[in-house]
């Protein structure tokens, strides 16, 4: 497992991040939104955990309050608990949270050219860090800059890293934004939907980048994506959210190969292969939920084919199946047991 | 088998590069579409796979006469669609063929109601519908792209990404067309969403016998719809055949290395795979290369392929064109034959 194959990132395995019950609110004059109602996932140091699930079901949001950049106002964080090696972050001063990020813990995101700004080259932006965190010169910091741009594989790093963001491709910023992230060398890196807006030959060079990456520095890292394929190829674990919670938690390939709450069932069975033409896909009917109006129950009931009355009426715990696995599903049990 | 329906020839569309802003001088072109041609024929789905900028939506705007051809053919049901026609020629022809497109929010007029929009068309072609049998029809049809009837007086900001995908389909149903371009239908759509809007076209073809010019650069969502299919780079078609041909031999890198970039939804055969990477991104289309226009990121590349533009053709082992063999063409002096998925 790749969890334990490396070595530079400290001590493999170790606990890196722990996010517990956490429930965040968007609140405005008309409603309010429960975007999160309790979502628990943990990263160690070496591993990929995937969070998986459908536009709305919060993994922006809890990435956000894990770095500390929710947009506060409107998004409140009401309950739960995030933990950094062991501290708790959501009673650290705004002070410390800024020390931390860079630092610790750093964050991509799918569109690398409003993340980088447009007037300045792309090596001055990395260069910055070097300056202003590491009290390095204006030279030394440049030379620093084209070396993370090498990293990342820019060819003719020396002379890209005076180049402006718009002379990049969209493959080439998404690298830019991967060595700027990774500059004061994180354990912790979040890669929000780093791949969706590429075309496939240049999500592949980059899904590779950052697997290598993590490998060599022993990096946890937390995988936000919609694309059941990209997940099976990187993911160690999974988190599967529907309407701000995890729904399933498992290792790859149990997943894959069984998955325990019929949501994770419905998405699998939903994607168009590319070995074989099929005929009707298997859909989830319906949509997910309005926020403001969360179904009772089971969240994901009305969409679901197996509910039944304790369905509608009871909120399913995400409890443990054993082997690392947990489900949100009251039939869980029966789900991965039978034929 | 019977007179194609839609039959295109060496379309191209450039686009002028200009610099200036009050002299405008044109510097170069953007070879956007650069001499394509296939057949549509009745009933079948031709799906059209390729990277972004590759000219797949300028493809579409060509067809739909949005943007005039800078050359080429194209024949519906015999008619040449570019040439000067009669009035009712014309009519016949924007009834006939219509459009889906990839983004529902910006496609749809926002100030106007959903029976408005799917309505519209008949502003434009009462024959289909006299006005005193509009709004049954307007329901009719959302009830057959699976959307309540009774919605016909919401707007589109009441309804969904995938509901307002369905809109748009309404919409393009109403006319009774014979072909649908579809430009990106399911691209923003989430997985489970994506499901049900493929699923009402593949209902719809079959209910309504149409034929549709499938475009998408996901390859699993073109695959599952589609009868036959061609893979295009910058502005070219490098092969084509049909869905058992392309995804179970195909035979020009290209081809190869995309199928092989896409990951396989399972875990158990990671780091088995033998994958094609290819390196760097797309050449700019205004500026493609010489001979072979993906040789700069092709790992066969030859002296030739510098020197002398592939045809796309049916070939040997080898790449020899030998047009009486058995096969689909591909574009590439070394094409394989016998192609297989590498993965
Ligand atoms: N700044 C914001 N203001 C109001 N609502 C927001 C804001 N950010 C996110 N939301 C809402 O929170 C929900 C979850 O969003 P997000 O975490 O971005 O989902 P995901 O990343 O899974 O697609 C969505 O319904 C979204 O509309
Ligand atoms: N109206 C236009 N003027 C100039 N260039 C254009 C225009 N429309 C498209 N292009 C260019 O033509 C090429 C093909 O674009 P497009 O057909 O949109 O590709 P695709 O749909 O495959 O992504 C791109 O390089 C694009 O920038
Ligand atoms: S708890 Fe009931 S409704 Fe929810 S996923 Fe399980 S079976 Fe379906
Ligand atoms: S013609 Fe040459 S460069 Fe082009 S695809 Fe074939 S081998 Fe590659
Ligand atoms: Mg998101
Ligand atoms: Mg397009």
């Amino acid at each position: 497992m790749s969890a334990t194959d490396d070595n530079t990132g400290g001590s493999p395995g170790a606990r890196l991040l722990e996010v517990e019950d956490l429930h965040v609110e968007f609140r405005t004059r008309e409603s309010t939104a429960s975007v999160l109602n309790g979502v628990s996932y943990h990263v160690d140091a070496g591993e990929t955990l995937a969070v998986l699930g459908e536009s709305g079901s919060g993994k922006s949001v809890t990435a956000q309050a894990v770095m500390g950049i929710l947009d506060t106002p409107p998004g409140f964080v009401t309950k739960g608990s995030i933990r950094y090696r062991g501290e708790e972050l959501l009673t650290a001063t705004e002070e410390r949270r800024r020390g931390l990020r860079g630092e610790n813990m750093a964050m991509i995101f799918q569109d690398a050219l409003s993340a980088l700004n447009p007037v300045y080259s792309v090596g001055f932006q990395i260069a910055e860090q070097f300056r202003f965190r590491r009290g390095m010169s204006r030279r030394d910091a440049m030379t620093k800059a084209a070396e993370m741009l090498d990293l990342v594989k820019i060819p003719n790093a020396k002379q890209r890293v005076k180049e402006f963001p718009h002379q990049f491709s969209g493959g080439m910023r998404q690298r830019a934004m991967i060595a700027m992230s990774l500059a004061l060398d994180p354990d912790l890196l979040i890669a929000d939907e780093p791949t969706t807006a590429l075309d496939v030959t240049v999500q592949a060079q980059i899904m590779d980048l950052l697997d290598e990456l993590r490998r060599e520095r022993g990096m946890g890292l937390i995988l936000i994506t919609h694309d059941l394929g990209v997940v099976a190829e990187v993911a160690d674990r999974i988190a599967v959210m529907y309407a701000g919670r995890v729904v399933e938690e498992s290792d790859a390939e149990s997943l894959y190969a069984r998955p325990a709450h019929p949501y994770t069932e419905g998405l699998m069975a939903s994607i168009p292969r590319l070995d074989q033409k099929g005929e009707q896909l298997a859909s989830i009917k319906g949509l997910p939920p309005n926020l403001a109006a969360i179904p009772a129950g089971c969240p994901f009931h009305p969409r679901c084919h197996r509910a039944q009355q304790e369905c509608r009426e009871k909120l399913p715990e995400l409890h443990e199946l054993g082997a690392g696995r947990r489900s949100a599903c009251h039939f869980a049990e029966e789900l991965i047991s039978s034929d | 088998m019977t007179e194609p329906i839609l039959q295109v020839r060496d379309l191209v569309k450039h686009f002028p590069v200009q610099k200036g802003v009050v002299f405008k001088k044109t510097i170069g072109h953007v070879r956007a579409v650069d001499g394509v041609s296939f057949d549509l024929h009745r009933g079948e789905t031709l799906g059209v796979v390729g990277e972004s900028g590759c000219g797949k939506s300028t493809l579409a705007q060509v067809l739909m006469r949005l943007v005039q051809p800078t050359s080429g053919s194209a024949l519906f049901e015999g008619t040449d669609m570019f040439g000067r026609k009669s009035a009712a020629e014309l009519r016949r022809l924007r009834r006939d063929m219509q459009i889906v497109l990839q983004d529902p929010y910006t496609s749809l007029n926002p100030r106007k109601t959903v029976g408005d929009i799917v309505g519209e068309p008949f502003e434009i072609h009462p024959e289909v519908a006299p006005k005193g049998d509009r709004q049954r029809r307007v329901q009719e049809l959302l009830d057959i792209v699976g959307l309540n009837p009774e919605h016909v007086r919401r707007y589109p900001h009441q309804f969904s990404g995938g509901q307002r995908q369905r809109i748009g389909i309404a919409r393009a149903l109403a006319l009774k067309p014979k072909v649908i371009v579809c430009d990106e239908p399911v691209s923003a759509l989430d997985v489970s969403i994506q499901a049900q809007v493929m699923n009402l076209l593949g209902e719809l073809q079959s209910e309504f016998g149409l034929s549709y010019v499938f475009i998408a650069h996901d390859l699993g969502v073109v695959r599952h719809l589609s009868d036959r299919v061609a893979v295009m780079y910058l502005g070219k078609i490098v092969e084509t055949g049909t869905e058992d041909e392309i995804y179970e031999h195909p035979q020009h890198p290209y081809t190869q290395a995309l199928l092989s970039s896409v990951p396989v939804p399972d875990p158990s055969v990671r780091d088995r795979r033998e994958t094609i990477r290819l390196s760097g991104d797309v050449p700019s289309p205004a500026d493609p290369p010489s001979g072979c226009r993906f040789r700069t990121r092709c790992w066969k590349a030859q002296d030739i392929c510098a020197e002398q533009p592939p045809e796309l053709a049916v070939r040997l082992d080898g790449g020899e064109i030998d047009p009486s063999s058995e096969g689909h063409p591909s574009a590439c002096h070394f094409a394989e034959r016998h192609g297989h998925v590498i993965s």
